[in-house]
């Protein structure tokens, strides 16, 4: 279960501050504000742009590229639910589907409650035991409606 | 904690974990010395324990923690028999059958430990490296015909010497592990099982090109071998193995497909969006920060210490045709014994789905095999004859990649395989070349035309020259190669391209 801290210009200045003279700093820094606010704060760009000496549209650019950097808060449990081939041979979109409908969010979205994101993943290398996911960085395996079930008791 | 505890190996790879590795050695901790090791691969048997017994080490599995008391009743301290004991892991025609070279010590030792590493092998690679000097090295590496194992094929060797020619203020060893193709694990299990092998392989290649920094590039989604590996890195820096002259730093990698694509990789690295880079130059003359840059794939690197260890010829002399060593085969998908399968090239695609694999999972009829990832075609038994070798899967319009083997039953849907495919690349292009930024949306919107019986024969030529342009007109295997898995599902079962499953469109 993941604890977020609430946006801080200090405590982002911080977190940039402690990487920024590494090569090749900016996905150090995004991955570490993240940790910290669960996403990347629109108020967070400028201050890492800044730091990089490059402009608020390369920042932007870098957030908008990779998948997993977050614009939004995530709830309180992230589930990362794999959709490729090998979990594909073993029935995960209708798992997929099972947990959207029991959670009633499409995937990206965080149940009414702020518990859970749903997030899908392309692969977790558990290829051999799917379909598979994350649960809080948590590995499950060939899961079905009631491993879900059972995972989701686990943390709630 | 006696002395006279037994010892038991209880994994904790991200597979093991997941089926309850960790719940197992809580469960055992009161009775005996509990070691965490790496997986030995047989996925179908995890969680596998294996009994530190007078005899050997005796295996059981898959063990749950409930079946504990009944293990501990039957003897499990000294090897009794259960039904769940498989017995000496060496024996199980799974791991008999293979030639474990890279993967020799995942799932024996404990992964951080310097001193098990040392007594199964470790370093005797790089000190051989030492004593033979940087040309030497790289000679052997030549000549042990080590190619590629991220999918490319690329000969090591040529890699290595061309960085070694170049000139640079500074070299870098960058190793990929974004392992993203579906269906392969066999990095994550090396980073979890065995870390030490790669920073070893990174440590000859940085000796053998004069490099003094290693990056290593490792995908978001694999935290337990994040974790891992920064752990060995710790120790092996404590030790005095990194340091000085030569080392290495994980960098995390975060959700991009295309990342995976080498000088993608190195833009990434360098703190921007991982598109891809126009070559020449390559990145052995301009990588990395514009510098010198070896980039080799996980296994490729952790293949290098037992090549020094045991020369070149023990390693060339295992193979078929230019594919040669041994390569890590991952069973992957709806297959019944799905693991971690290291042997020489030349099985052929049969005798690894259905002697090795034992078929399906569901046990219905296999009807589609993907090899090498999403950029890899899929073959249908009537190709099983193909042997696992680079060129023999390239004449078939097919590719190995990094030996991912993913096994469909008979209910898979071609089309929709198909459609996938161009979805999936419309959502990784990087967007750099059009080819692949706009061929895949456009893909992606005539197979769903084709999935809806709209003009089937004529949106399907579509396809096909759609396809040939992709393939010719990309700047990289993304774009270049996602036209394999689309075609051959075209070539292979055409009857699921002209059944309409949903209603045409008003």
């Amino acid at each position: 279960m993941a604890d977020y801290e609430p946006w801080s210009v200090d405590r982002a200045d911080a977190i940039i501050a402690a990487r920024v003279r590494e090569p090749g700093a900016m996905l150090p820094i995004l991955h570490d504000l993240q940790a910290v606010f669960g996403f990347i704060p629109t108020e967070a760009v400028p201050l890492v742009a800044h730091a990089l000496n490059v402009t608020r549209a390369e920042v932007h650019g870098v957030v908008s590229f990779y998948h997993e950097y977050r614009r939004h808060k995530p709830g309180r449990h992230i589930l990362r639910l794999c959709r490729a081939e090998a979990c594909q041979a073993l029935g995960c979109e209708a798992v997929a589907d099972h947990v959207r409908s029991r959670l009633n969010i499409g995937w990206h979205e965080t149940t009414s409650d702020g518990a859970v994101t749903l997030e899908p993943v392309f692969c977790l290398g558990l290829c051999a035991i799917g379909p598979a996911a994350l649960l809080d960085g948590r590995p499950l395996a060939r899961l079905d409606p009631a491993r879900f079930e059972t995972a989701l008791d686990s943390v709630s | 904690m006696s002395a006279s505890q037994t010892t038991i190996f209880v994994p904790r790879d991200a597979a093991a974990l997941a089926l309850g590795a960790d719940a197992v050695a809580s469960a055992l901790a009161p009775h005996a010395t509990v070691v965490r090791t790496g997986s030995r691969g047989l996925f179908w048997l995890e969680p596998m324990i294996e009994v530190a017994a007078p005899s050997g080490r005796m295996a059981y599995g898959p063990v749950t923690a409930t079946d504990i008391p009944a293990l501990l009743a039957a003897g499990l301290l000294s090897g009794g028999a259960h039904r769940l004991r498989l017995g000496l892991p060496e024996q199980l025609p799974f791991l008999a059958q293979q030639t474990r070279l890279t993967f020799s010590r995942c799932g024996v030792i404990d992964p951080l430990s310097l001193d098990d590493y040392r007594a199964h092998g470790g370093f005797a690679g790089l000190e051989r490296a030492r004593a033979i000097g940087p040309a030497a090295t790289i000679d052997t590496v030549l000549k042990s015909g080590l190619r590629g194992r991220g999918g490319a094929g690329f000969p090591a060797g040529i890699k290595w010497k061309t960085a070694a020619d170049a000139a640079g203020a500074r070299k870098y060893i960058v190793c990929n592990a974004d392992e993203g193709d579906s269906g392969t694990y066999a990095d994550r299990m090396l980073m979890e099982g065995d870390p030490f092998c790669l920073i070893e392989g990174m440590a000859i290649a940085g000796f053998a090109v004069a490099a003094s920094k290693g990056y290593v590039y490792t995908r978001s989604e694999y935290p337990h071998a994040i974790a891992a590996f920064d752990a060995a890195l710790g120790i092996a820096r404590a030790a005095g193995w990194l340091g000085a002259d030569f080392d290495i730093e994980q960098r995390v990698g975060a959700g991009a497909y295309v990342c995976g694509e080498e000088t993608s990789l190195l833009e990434s690295l360098e703190g921007r969006r991982g598109q891809v880079r126009a070559k020449p130059p390559l990145p052995a003359h301009k990588g990395l920060f514009g510098q010198p840059t070896v980039i080799n794939n996980v296994i490729t690197l952790a293949s290098v210490p037992v090549i020094l260890r045991d020369g070149a010829e023990a390693y060339q002399a295992l193979g078929f045709g230019r594919s040669r060593g041994t390569m890590p085969i991952q069973l992957a998908g709806n297959i019944k014994y799905g693991g971690l399968f290291e042997a020489g090239f030349g099985l052929t695609l049969g005798q690894i789905v259905n002697d090795i694999g034992g078929g399906t999972r569901s046990g219905r009829p296999v009807r589609a095999v993907q090899v090498g990832g999403p950029l890899g075609a899929y073959f249908p038994p009537s190709l099983f004859d193909t042997p696992f070798d680079y060129e023999a899967f390239a004449a078939k319009d097919g590719l190995i990649g990094h030996g991912g083997v993913v096994v469909f039953d008979d209910t898979v849907d071609m089309a929709h395989q198909a459609r996938f495919a161009m979805e999936f690349c419309s959502a990784e292009s990087c967007g750099k070349c059009t080819p692949c930024r706009i061929g895949s949306v456009r893909g992606m919107e005539t197979l769903d035309k084709i999935m809806r019986g709209i003009a089937v024969e004529a949106n399907l030529e579509l396809i096909r020259d759609l396809c040939h342009t992709m393939k010719f007109g990309s700047l990289c295997a993304l774009g270049g190669f996602i036209p394999y898995p689309v075609m051959s599902a075209l070539e292979h079962f055409p009857e699921d391209f002209r059944r309409a499953r949903l209603a045409p469109a008003a």
